[in-house]
């Protein structure tokens, strides 16, 4: 019976090929709108020529890609700028655009080669905290820069890291006070996704409540990728708490709160704050499912000021009316210009050279004064509560006095000790 | 007693969903023995015709996008489907372990291929009205997108029944199932038949994907969070078994919906999966076997 499909297999062999070329070319096809921005790799090393060669490195494919490529287009965006501007030292910047595909070797891999055979003065790249450290060990052991553009945990300070998203005392403690403060919240559910982020955010939340009055009443975690809450939302609705602080991450956002709204909760019944939703997952989600709840970031595109109203109106311009900046879009973003300057101060692209620099650097950043922590190489940020309107925009109810100042090791808490 | 209630409906909810996802692959992967990574990306198909006729009519006419996403979903996923299987499967029946490669490719252009139309950011769709909320019954919650996806799973199966028990074309797929050669020399026409049981295999995922968009994310990598799950399903059922399929998403959903309830929503995953190689050390062919030559 093999026979016959077997021939049949061989004389179609030719036709097979030309399938095959042909399915090549699609996907070929498709990647080629980000391939105008990649210049060939190899050969011409950072000293020489009339351009100074960096490093973009985001999941392009794969699960992450649904965050990460606004946040690439937010850094070509920058370098566009800088180039506009005169470039940095005289020289304009050529980005480098690497895919690191949602997988957490490849990151490594990937900035390795960027390191090695482009050359990069920096790179700009990842999101998860999966990809920062498997990253991390590449860029100590290479002493090159990468520049992280997104909210995390905390508990890290690489010499070669500089952080421009939040860390927890910027972002997870302001929402608590929030929460005990203006909501008046006694009682918290922890829903979280199932790794490093939301395990330690939650352990530093139990921490802080306990310091502060405030009793936990369940503590639930899913796997990055489930689709499926209703016996998480069961559980909830039975420990019926006053308030839940949801740290799920990616596409299992969506299913949250599809589902949350179809066990009949809204954000009168029930809050929750989230610090992994954003303007850009919002669009997904269904305004309807989620409009009132809270969110907690440092930017949100309905952030005030000058600043924030040419980089909306650039962002908008370059990439689509229909198309939203939000918190880690404008760490990317900042991220750029925070090296452009501190490379244009030192009068050099070594990297060394640029952290020295760095101490102290200011920006007029999008969402306000900007300042380098000269320590722990993450930014001075404002902490804002954002409320979910309508129209998938948000606005802040609550902000911090002024940037506060990172504190990655959350030192200078006393509840904190121990963790 | 209302804590049980509440349990049995996610757990049926859960197999009703397991069980849209893998109906698909009963025919493809059970009855042709093709291993179609691609599955989860002819879900995904579906899932954006909802949006595309969501994006169309506007969000007045929501209703009738829905209805008419059912069917323009079977087509769409179904015509994918074919194309995949005139160029590539048949010419790769009896391989496998080529099949399974190329197609997991092939997957991955698909997803590329909608991320450049769709863009890589999930999509919004937006469930008719009349499906918001839900009711309820002895304490439990049922709700009505839930609800819904229980009714559409229950018609489509009678629907497969009926189509395959009942009609010629039916029997002929049977036929060609059960033995090649001699359906082939009783004068079935084996190469329409593979088409046709393609076609029908990939258009039930495009349905299972307008399903799928009441509950979860709509982007291009829907497909990867049910393709498992879907596998699984027909290899616990018995491949080919449309009564084992029901069976073994009904097992699933409730062992998941109950483990969850009493540990966490990680240790559930895992304990199911222990369950199912368990299962599998008992009875290797599944629930339901049917005496049959071929590679199973």
């Amino acid at each position: 019976m093999h026979l016959p499909i077997r021939g049949h297999c061989r004389a179609g062999r030719g036709a097979f090929a030309v399938a095959a070329a042909v399915l090549a070319a699609v996907a070929v096809g498709c990647g080629s709108s980000d391939s105008d921005t990649t210049s060939s790799s190899g050969g011409g090393s950072a000293a020489s020529g009339n351009t100074i060669p960096v490093g973009i490195l985001h999941s392009l494919s794969s699960f992450m890609a649904i965050s990460e490529v606004s946040v690439k287009d937010a850094e070509l965006l920058a370098i566009e700028e800088i180039n506009k501007a005169g470039g940095v030292l005289g020289k304009q910047l050529r980005p480098v655009v690497e895919d690191g595909a949602s997988d957490w070797p490849t990151f490594a891999e990937k900035a390795q080669k960027l390191i090695s055979t482009d050359k990069v003065a920096a790179t700009f790249g990842g999101w998860t905290s999966a990809s920062r450290k498997a990253m991390l060990p590449v860029f100590e052991r290479n002493k090159a820069l990468l520049y992280y553009p997104v909210q995390y945990e905390g508990l890290e300070a690489s010499p070669y890291i500089f952080y421009t998203g939040a860390t927890t005392n910027q972002q997870i403690i302001p929402g608590l006070q929030f929460l005990q403060e203006k909501l008046k919240v006694k009682t918290l559910f922890l829903v979280g996704s199932d790794y490093v982020f939301p395990r330690t955010a939650n352990k530093e939340i139990k921490a802080w409540a306990k310091a502060n009055g405030m009793t936990i009443v369940g503590e639930e975690y899913s796997p990055l990728g489930n689709t499926d809450y209703a016996t998480t939302i069961n559980k909830v609705k039975q420990a019926n708490p006053d308030a839940v602080f949801q740290t799920i991450n990616g596409d299992s956002n969506v299913a949250f709160w599809k589902q949350f709204t179809d066990a009949g909760l809204d954000s009168k019944k029930l809050p929750v704050i989230s610090v992994s939703t954003a303007e850009d997952e919002v669009r997904g989600v269904g305004i309807k499912n989620i409009v009132g709840q809270y969110v907690a970031w440092n930017y949100y595109q309905t952030t005030p000021g000058a600043k924030n109203k040419a980089f909306v109106k650039a962002f908008k311009a370059k990439y689509g009316e229909n198309r939203v900046t939000d918190d880690p879009i404008e760490a990317g973003y900042v991220g750029v210009h925070l090296w452009a300057l501190a490379a244009e101060k030192a009068g050099s692209t070594d990297p060394e050279k640029v952290k020295a620099a760095s101490k102290g650097l200011v920006f007029e950043a999008p969402e306000g004064k900007v300042t380098i922590d000269g320590d722990n190489q993450h930014i001075y940020k404002t902490a804002r509560i954002g409320k979910l309107r309508p129209d998938g925009l948000i606005d802040t109810v609550f902000e911090s006095d002024g940037p506060i100042k990172p504190d990655p090791f959350l030192k200078t808490y006393d509840w904190a000790k121990g963790l | 007693m209302d804590v049980i209630l509440n349990q049995v409906f996610v757990g049926l909810s859960i197999a009703s969903i397991l069980l849209l996802v893998a109906l698909g692959l009963t025919f493809t992967f059970g009855q042709m023995n093709v291993i179609n990574m691609a599955h989860g990306e002819f879900i995904m198909a579906g899932a954006y015709t909802t949006y595309v006729l969501q994006t169309a009519f506007g969000t007045g006419l929501l209703t009738l996008s829905f209805g008419l996403a059912l069917p323009a979903a079977f087509i769409v996923a179904g015509t994918m489907g074919l194309i995949l299987e005139f160029l590539v499967i048949r010419r790769l029946y009896g391989r496998p372990l080529d099949t399974l490669l190329v197609t997991w490719g092939v997957g991955l252009m698909l997803q590329q291929l909608a991320r450049d139309l769709f863009g890589a950011q999930n999509v919004n769709v937006d469930a008719p009205g009349f499906l918001d909320g839900g009711i309820t019954i002895a304490g439990a919650d049922l709700s009505y997108p839930r609800l819904a996806i229980i009714t559409v799973v229950a018609l489509v199966v009678v629907a497969i029944a009926i189509y395959m028990g009942r009609t010629p074309a039916g029997r002929r797929m049977r036929a060609v199932m059960q033995n090649r050669p001699l359906a082939s020399v009783s004068g079935v026409r084996t190469t329409r038949v593979d088409r046709t049981t393609f076609f029908i295999g990939s258009g039930l995922a495009g349905m299972a994907g307008v399903g799928i968009t009441l509950l979860g994310p709509v982007g291009p990598t829907l497909g990867l969070a049910y393709i498992i799950d879907a596998f699984l399903v027909v290899i616990v059922g018995g491949l080919g078994q449309l009564r084992g399929a029901i069976f073994a998403a009904l097992a699933l959903g409730m062992a998941n919906s109950f483990i969850e309830y009493n540990t966490s929503t990680s240790i559930a995953k895992a304990g199911v999966f222990l369950l199912i190689v368990l299962f599998l050390q008992w009875r290797p062919q599944g629930m339901i076997v049917q005496q049959r030559r071929g590679l199973a």
